[in-house]
């Protein structure tokens, strides 16, 4: 299983956790059954299908977003990490 | 209220002034749990852009990553607006997700500091005093007040 780290905004969906465990070969799966033992992180995490504008994940460190978006691969070996954007201004 | 040290409110002017008139963003770390800003970590806005600010997702990744091994947390997320005023806009609301931060606006649109500080819980803004001291721990402080029109946005 892939390890998952969560960023402290989703914590209240993981009782807490900082880490959990979640399966699957792709970022979309993952989610999927991250969903399934944490209800409404899915909702937080895609809007209309695609990952939330307001939020970065990453595979071992690269950013899915240039690595097939949803569809990039995970291994059971691989580390997903969820961070807000830190992001605004004045526009 | 936020209380933090005057050379890290030094610090964050200087980096708006600098980077002026485009955005400059950053964050002050902290033990977690602390609620003390310590380490001053200016950061790169990846937008350039004179009403806009991002961090690469690539240092985000690398700064969540020290501050993890560090036992950190970022209590102080600062960033600058050119031409308005020292107060969350509607796109900086959207975007805030630390709720445990205190977000800091600077304002350089005029030679006069604006320096305030926010809390951005589930879209609800909140200001908050400014306490700067010479260094934690020490009794004696003064009140920031803040300026300009009292909690009202010039384009709410």
């Amino acid at each position: 299983m892939a390890t998952v780290s969560i960023p402290t905004i989703l914590r209240t969906h993981t009782g807490g956790e900082k880490s959990v465990e979640a399966q699957g070969t792709t970022v979309a799966e993952v989610i999927d059954d991250l969903d399934a033992r944490h209800s409404g992180l899915r909702d937080r995490l895609i809007t209309n299908g695609n990952l939330h504008r307001f939020v970065n994940v990453y595979v071992d460190d690269e950013d899915v977003r240039f690595a097939g978006g949803l569809q990039a691969p995970v291994k059971d070996s691989s580390t997903v990490t969820i961070l807000p954007a830190v992001a605004g201004g004045m526009r | 209220m936020l209380v933090i040290r005057a050379d890290l409110v030094d610090g964050i002017v200087a980096h708006a002034r600098r980077d002026h008139p485009d955005e400059a963003c950053g964050v002050v770390a902290g033990p977690e749990g602390s609620d003390r800003p310590e380490r001053f970590i200016p950061m790169l806005n990846a937008a350039r852009s004179p009403t806009f600010y991002e961090f690469d997702s690539g240092d985000l990744l690398r700064l969540y990553r020290d501050m993890d091994a560090r036992d950190e947390v970022p209590v102080v997320i600062y960033h600058s607006h050119t031409a308005t005023e020292a107060y969350p806009s509607r796109t900086d609301i959207s975007y805030a997700s630390e709720p445990d931060a205190h977000y800091v606006l600077v304002s350089t649109r005029s030679d006069e500091c604006e320096f305030r500080s926010f809390r951005i819980v589930d879209g609800v803004v909140t200001e908050e005093d400014v306490s700067i001291v010479e260094s934690y721990g020490v009794v004696e402080s003064y009140m920031f007040a803040h300026t300009g029109a009292d909690d009202v946005p010039d384009n709410a």
